[in-house]
């Protein structure tokens, strides 16, 4: 499904991902952790396509398509999708109008008829159930002044709603309490499939006892260091991220 | 070079002084009198060049470089108007073409046992002592070019008066129609409103130009608004790319007295819009919306005035604009608070979006306060528009013109969300989406 192949990018002339290898099969959970400055989210905005970041080597292909060569929005339509790690407050736009617009402009992409408001409605009335979302969020502003919990939660439920093959999570844990990790995870984990993949990128472990990786990666000055099972995510939390410095400062 | 010989200032006096010559007994009246002295002051004044500090961005060179007919016939009818017109609803509707009342386009519908609505043409002829006593009350001592050549000209427009304990359920809807089709036209209506004591009223004034020739509409309005009353008082501008327009609403408000504006320019080449607020009251209110959207190379300008005289008031002000291709704006929002006003809360915010490197917008906020114990902030923002939300969106699906107009459109929906009048609100809504789909 995806296929990085020793991808480099920096912002301002300076270095950030250095040789990203990674593949992504259909169904599959991967998780990227990696100390702070690692490059996670940058490697999770280059993938959605925003374009501050520099590509300056290696490829990215999504479904036989080159990722790098599609806009942000032409991704959105192939069906990757990116969970903010900020998600942006949009004064003047309801949640559902600006939803109804990301889901007929998808449509219109793959050629299909804009979907009437009857049929938006209900899809999104169901598809707010799955994610415990109050309908009164719906018709705010987006996210204007929604706290950490319920941004994080209109993140999935966007997801919810737009049924990507490949999720991207970028710190989705940080600045929530357990109860709406919880409810954040039980979201993600509704919409999994044997078709559609996620990368989780997070700083902690505790997000994976949520959300079960297949694969945990370790990125690390803008490389993958390491790769294993989810007990890697155990070891990591256990130990920290210092051995897996040591361990790459000594092989230099 | 310009062949005129003969300047615009010079070329209205004389049109002045010629029609003063057979107006026979009339000359002496009280009104007429007022408009001598609005010819005197504007004789004194003259057209203001950019020297003046009040027009130092905005300069009328232009418009003043051309002749126009002030009493150009038109032949328009209802089939003409057809697409100019704010869509209809269950309203008072006044057609003024090229400054004259039209009778046969217009319609009232509201009990005329009980409120006045008419043209002012009309209601000076059924009283001449009553018309003239509120003529020019609120502008006498403006000190503007405009105004005085308005009082001097003055010949028609709309007069409203609302007597005590009214509740108008129909709101005024003047639609201002200049016929252009066939060579330059200008037109001076003067719209008189006065609203009685507790009684509440919504009023909109619709500007439109039909032709390619140029127009020059010097408007002005009094709104007089007594003790508790509420007033709706919106200002649409969407003319031609050769209308220029000036235009003054002035308003004097009493003791708890509220009073909504909402100024939206869409459309025209030259346009100027003062609007001033005498708070002649305690407890009162006064808003002030403004949306100005120009492209090409249009000029816009507002200059209000929130005039804190008594204590225990609030003013409220939101500017918004966005700025495409060349155009230039242009916002000075003046807040007194008198040394009586104690008290007094005022804001003012400005914010502009300008899409284009060779666009520009100037901002001038001005607070002379002379009260101790009041409350006053401003503010101004210019920028583009904010490309963290237009990623989000874009990472959505959104097409990038798709999710620019979206985003403007909300930008615009602060202030078009305050027009009361439904008919009006989403005829606004129409033409901002029209011209955000036009790039």
């Amino acid at each position: 499904m995806l296929s990085i192949n020793d991808l480099r990018a920096s912002i301002e002339g300076k270095e950030i991902l250095k040789g990203i290898n990674l593949e992504v099969k259909p169904g599959e959970v991967h998780a990227i952790m990696g100390p702070n400055g690692s490059g996670k989210s940058t490697l999770a905005s280059v993938l959605a396509g925003r374009e501050e970041y520099e590509v300056t080597g290696g490829s990215v292909v999504f479904e036989g398509k080159d990722l790098l060569e599609l806009a942000p929005e032409e991704r959105a339509a192939e069906g990757i999708f990116l969970a903010f790690q900020y998600p942006v407050e949009i004064p003047g736009v309801t949640t559902i109008n600006f939803l109804k617009t990301a889901v007929n402009e998808i449509r219109k992409y793959k050629g299909e008829s804009p979907l009437d408001a009857a049929q938006f409605l209900k899809m999104v009335r169901e598809k707010a159930k799955l994610v415990s979302m109050n309908d009164s969020l719906l018709k705010r502003a987006l996210n204007e002044g929604f706290s950490g919990g319920e941004k994080k939660r209109n993140e999935i439920f966007q997801m919810a709603v737009l049924e990507p093959k490949l999720a991207i999570l970028d710190e989705t844990d940080s600045g929530l309490d357990i109860d709406a990790l919880r409810i954040v995870a039980e979201g993600v984990n509704s919409l999994r499939s044997p078709e559609r993949a996620t990368i989780v990128v997070t700083h902690y472990q505790r997000l994976l006892d949520y959300i079960v990786p297949d694969f945990v990666h370790v990125l690390y000055k803008g490389r993958i260091v390491k790769s294993g099972p989810k007990e890697l995510a155990l070891e990591l939390e256990e130990k920290g991220y210092d051995w897996i410095k040591a361990e790459v400062e000594a092989v230099g | 070079m310009s062949t005129e010989t003969i300047d615009l200032k010079t070329r209205l006096i004389t049109d002045f002084h010629a029609r003063e010559a057979v107006m026979n007994g009339e000359a002496s009246s009280e009104f007429h009198q007022k408009k001598r002295a609005g010819l005197a002051r504007f004789e004194q004044l003259g057209f203001p060049t950019i020297k003046h500090e009040e027009w130092k961005y905005s300069n009328v060179r232009d418009l003043i470089s051309v002749s126009y007919d002030f009493n150009a016939e038109s032949s328009i009818g209802l089939a003409e108007l057809e697409d100019l017109k704010v869509p209809a609803q269950q309203a008072n509707i006044l057609y003024f073409v090229n400054g004259r009342y039209n009778a046969e386009l217009s319609t009232i519908i509201s009990p005329v046992e009980k409120i006045t609505i008419s043209s002012l043409a009309d209601a000076y002829k059924n009283d001449p002592a009553r018309v003239a006593s509120y003529f020019n009350e609120l502008t006498k001592d403006a000190d503007d070019a405009f105004t005085a050549l308005n009082t001097a000209f003055t010949q028609d427009g709309v007069f409203v008066h609302i007597p005590d304990n009214q509740s108008v359920e129909h709101p005024i809807i003047l639609r201002f129609v200049s016929d252009a089709r066939e060579k330059n036209v200008g037109s001076q209506p003067r719209n008189i409103i006065s609203v009685g004591k507790n009684s509440h009223v919504k009023i909109a004034e619709a500007f439109r130009t039909l032709g390619e020739q140029r127009s020059f509409t010097n408007a002005v309005t009094e709104i007089n608004v007594a003790q508790e009353a509420n007033v709706q008082y919106y200002k649409v501008q969407n003319e031609s790319e050769n209308a220029y327009h000036i235009g003054t609403t002035q308003v004097r408000m009493a003791d708890r007295s509220h009073f909504y504006a909402g100024t939206v320019t869409l459309n025209g080449k030259f346009t100027r819009n003062n609007l001033n607020i005498v708070l002649d009251g305690e407890h009162c209110d006064a808003h002030m919306y403004g949306l100005y959207f120009p492209d090409g190379s249009q000029h816009v300008d507002n200059h209000t005035v929130a005039d804190h005289q008594k204590p225990n008031s609030e003013s409220n002000e939101l500017y918004k604009g966005i700025l495409r291709d060349k155009s230039k704006g242009v916002f000075n929002g003046k807040i007194f608070v008198r040394p009586d006003a104690q008290k007094t809360n005022a804001f003012q915010s400005c914010k502009n979006i300008v899409l284009s490197p060779d666009a520009s917008m100037n901002t001038k906020p001005q607070l002379e306060i002379f009260a101790d114990d009041v409350k006053c902030s401003h503010g101004t923002t210019t920028g583009q528009i904010d490309e963290e939300a237009l990623f989000y969106m874009r990472s959505r699906g959104i097409s990038q013109p798709e999710a620019m107009s979206l985003l403007m459109f909300a930008f615009c929906a602060d202030v078009v969300s305050q027009i009361k009048i439904d008919s009006v609100r989403e005829y606004l809504e129409n033409v901002i989406t029209q011209k955000l789909a036009s790039k």
